[in-house]
């Protein structure tokens, strides 16, 4: 009889929602500047947020390893305010969350960039400051386009692997996920527990694309 | 006439078009006629603040909008004008209702709701969507929308282009409905002698970005053989 690892469910779960809730507010925000501003450097910046999905996710956990551990740039920082991240929980969300940011910030521009500027404009002629119409036009008509995009982070944050295991480790009850677990299941010769997983994983991963797919139809139509 | 709108040597380049005009409007319904291409468009954009001019002054009842030597430019929410653009940019996502009311100002009575809804007969569309409207419908909406702002100018553009001919026939006696009793400044952009005729009092006529002439729309346009009305051509 296999058993499940509650514990990895539930991080990995909490987890991806935590780094997508993160993600949201400066991913949209970012996302409106790529659509709507023309500034210097937009290139570049539209470079960096592109790169943890193209880059192998060991290199961005090592990299972020070296910023967030004890001697990095921001670790050293967080370390005289006794905040420890690396091999926590919170390891676990960071990594997660910069995995799943291209995601919804480049479903977010496709949306953003949908919204037609003449309504934007007639909503200002109609008296709207730019935050009316941003709260009341732009956000409500991109927000299918938004939400699928959150829901695809979602499941690439409940996939993570490369990243999260280099920042935040592999300590079965504190920051194993399931993709680790599974990875551990099988190390083991668990095979059985790896199996099971591997059907909640699924699951979940197809459930959150499907829902991501059916936003989209609806918008279409 | 009284002026009410100036336009001091306002100049917008846009790529190689560029735009040069210099006029003044008066208080009634004017025309702003022209082929396309002619900068109809990009005028209004101008007048509303939407594009910002690279030169010149515009001055709405005695109100600097826009001075390029002092810099001053009054953002289009500021500015009072309603514009009814050619697609008409009613909001997709909210209801008619909701449309009307984005506009009003606060505190603004029912009486004149239900007097701009009486007018333009649109008082059982306040539930609909946009999407649910037909095209004569969407028309009156949006016009409504424009005035339940209370603007001090309105700009409507090529408000019948797209429309049938018959429905452009049902749409022209409300516009002069709205002309007559709500006596709001309009510029109305249109390459329609016939419905420039029917509803203004003066013209301006705009061609490769110049005003070729100004005057009133019986001194510059002149009835056809056939039924309706064509530009006189100027020596």
């Amino acid at each position: 009889m296999a058993s499940l690892d509650w514990p990895a469910i539930f991080l990995s779960l909490g987890g991806a929602l935590l780094a997508v809730a993160l993600n949201l507010v400066p991913g949209v925000g970012i996302a409106w500047l790529l659509a709507r501003r023309k500034w210097p450097g937009k290139a570049v910046v539209e470079t960096i947020v592109t790169l943890p999905l193209v880059m192998p996710p060991v290199a961005t956990g090592l990299l972020l390893l070296e910023l967030l551990g004890r001697r990095g740039w921001i670790g050293h920082w967080l370390r005289a305010v006794n905040i420890d991240i690396v091999f926590t929980w919170k390891a676990v969300v960071i990594a997660m969350a910069v995995m799943s940011f291209p995601f919804v910030v480049r479903n977010a521009r496709v949306a953003l960039e949908a919204v037609s500027t003449r309504v934007e404009q007639v909503a200002a002629t109609l008296g709207a400051s730019s935050w009316r119409v941003a709260w009341t036009v732009t956000l409500p008509l991109a927000r299918r386009g938004i939400v699928a995009g959150a829901v695809m982070a979602f499941a690439r944050a409940l996939g993570e692997f490369g990243a999260t295991i280099l920042v935040a480790g592999n300590i079965p009850g504190s920051t194993t996920v399931i993709s680790t677990s599974i990875y551990n299941d099988i190390m083991l010769g668990h095979d059985a527990d790896a199996d099971a997983l591997i059907a909640v994983s699924i699951g979940l991963a197809f459930a959150a694309i499907l829902a991501s797919e059916l936003l989209l139809r609806e918008r279409q139509s | 006439m009284t002026p009410f709108l100036e336009l001091r040597g306002v100049a917008v380049r846009l790529g190689r078009f560029r735009l040069e005009i210099d006029a003044v409007l008066s208080d009634g319904w004017s025309a702003l006629f022209g082929p396309s291409g002619a900068g109809k468009t990009t005028l209004l954009e101008v007048i509303t603040g939407l594009r910002r001019p690279d030169a010149g002054r515009i001055i709405m009842n005695g109100h600097m909008l826009f001075d390029a030597a002092s810099k001053k430019n009054v953002p289009p929410r500021r500015r009072g004008i309603g514009y009814v653009p050619q697609d008409l940019a009613l909001f997709p996502h909210l209801t008619v209702r909701q449309n009307l009311n984005y506009g009003r100002p606060p505190g603004d009575g029912d009486e004149f709701f239900t007097g701009v809804l009486e007018r333009l007969e649109i008082g059982s569309l306040l539930a609909q969507k946009p999407d649910a409207l037909s095209g004569g419908e969407k028309q009156r909406v949006a016009l409504a929308r424009a005035l339940l702002a209370r603007p001090a100018l309105l700009l409507l553009d090529e408000p019948l282009t797209g429309l049938d001919g018959p429905l452009r026939e049902r749409i022209i006696p409300f516009l002069q409905r709205v002309r007559d009793e709500f006596r709001v400044p309009t510029l109305y952009v249109t390459h329609s002698a016939d419905e420039a005729v029917a509803l203004c009092g003066r013209v301006v006529v705009l061609e490769a970005g110049r005003m070729m002439s100004e005057g009133a729309v019986h001194d510059l346009f002149v009835p056809r053989d056939s039924p309706g009305w064509r530009l006189r051509v100027l020596s």
